[in-house]
């Protein structure tokens, strides 16, 4: 029989803390990005229906953080989605850390090739 | 419609959305994809794109409601994630070359085969598995709190888990998806790990899955600032509330509001793969 250790459970809560701080820093942004976006094209019609991509303004780290800097609510949206996809990453990263502190280096070695995995992803699809 | 109303209204069926998908382990993600293409005739690029991002929300926003509970497992959860990352990244990759039809019909068969299972067996597992040499190396054994104090449980077929996880991967990043149904047909079915275990694990694991493909998804333009931004936002406040009803409903109803969600989800998703809507 096997519980979790303290260890794992202060992990699990300071896990629970990152992910809601990220998330709420997301809405936050987003929420911000949402105010200036409705006002200015509120009227606008929406149109979703064909497929047309996103711009490289919308589709770039740099191009993002330009528009959000330039105030345009499209970019600010999108750089709280930015923030969005990183708290899973940042949540893996920090059990990576956890995983060392207890001494689990198989575990550490699991979450690094987990962290890798998704750092490919992010930085090799630019 | 105006993009002011377009917002409000996309709003509220994410909000709903959230809600269900947090309530079953789902995720959002199932549901946001047919409500956009059926009910507002959103491109279904657009619309797995804004998806993906809410299936992070989703995860994300109700795994911080859980961990405090201590139903999830996060080694359980470390270890399957090599095999979901990986799948997403192939996912995405295939996206590219299968026709969307085809996938949707298989992943709507998927999501009905485990309805089936999920109603058929309805048998709590755990304490009564032996504890197998895999799942001591890895110590993926684990205890969860019940009302009569803290009940342990061990982990059974894993390479059978493992397998299923791996492809619960490709979906995520081939649909834009949680594949939180797959993924609790690894845990619940094939390692027996108990369900609220298996359904706040398995949330938990979400968000790092749609993690793997979201920034593929980002640079392909698939992902439109002014339409994910209602679905973000109202998933998000329906997870949060589908965290909170989950602690208090029995194990015994929740799997009756699981098996109606996939099951509703499967016959959607064979229903416009054939008839060639995705």
């Amino acid at each position: 029989m096997t519980t979790p250790s303290w260890n794992d459970l202060r992990i699990e809560i300071i896990i629970g803390a990152l992910l809601r701080t990220g998330v709420m820093l997301a809405a936050a942004v987003v929420i911000f990005g949402a105010v200036v976006y409705l006002a200015r094209h509120g009227h606008q019609v929406a149109t979703y229906g064909v497929f047309r991509g996103e711009s490289e303004s919308l589709t770039t780290v740099s191009g993002i953080i330009h528009g959000a800097l330039h105030m345009r609510g499209s970019a600010i949206i999108q750089l709280g989605l930015l923030i969005l996809i990183a708290t899973p990453v940042a949540r893996v990263a920090f059990s990576a850390v956890a995983f060392a502190l207890e001494h689990d280096y198989l575990y550490v070695a699991i979450t690094l090739f987990v962290l890798g995995v998704l750092l490919y992803s992010l930085l090799g699809s630019h | 419609m105006n993009v002011l109303e377009f917002s409000a209204l996309v709003g509220l069926g994410s909000l709903l959305a959230g809600f269900l998908g947090a309530l079953t382990g789902l995720g959002g993600g199932v549901v946001i994809v047919p409500m956009l293409a059926l009910l507002f005739h959103v491109d279904i690029r657009y619309a797995i794109g804004a998806s993906l991002v809410s299936v992070i929300a989703t995860s994300s926003g109700a795994a911080a409601a859980y961990v405090r509970e201590g139903y999830s497992n996060i080694r359980i959860g470390m270890f399957l994630e090599t095999a979901t990352t990986v799948g997403a990244i192939a996912g995405a990759a295939i996206a590219l070359r299968v026709s969307g039809n085809a996938i949707a019909i298989a992943f709507g068969l998927v999501l009905l085969y485990s309805a089936f299972l999920s109603v058929r067996d309805r048998i709590e597992h755990g304490e009564h598995m032996p504890s197998t040499k895999l799942a001591a190396k890895f110590r993926l054994n684990g205890s969860y709190p019940t009302a009569s104090g803290m009940q342990s449980y061990n982990v059974g077929g894993i390479p059978a888990g493992y397998g299923l996880m791996f492809g619960a991967g490709v979906l995520s990043g081939l649909l834009g998806i949680g594949s939180g149904a797959v993924k609790v047909l690894a845990m619940d079915q094939a390692m027996k790990i108990p369900f609220k275990v298996s359904t706040t694990t398995s949330n938990f694991m979400i968000g790092v899955t749609a993690a793997a493909s979201a920034g593929l998804y980002l640079a392909r333009g698939y992902i439109a600032p002014g339409l994910a931004m209602p679905v973000m936002l109202g998933v998000l406040a329906g997870s949060m509330i589908g965290a909170r009803v989950l602690v208090k409903v029995g194990v015994k109803v929740l799997r009756y509001v699981f098996a109606t969600v996939i099951v509703v989800l499967g016959i959607e998703m064979i229903f416009n793969g054939v008839t060639g809507r995705l």
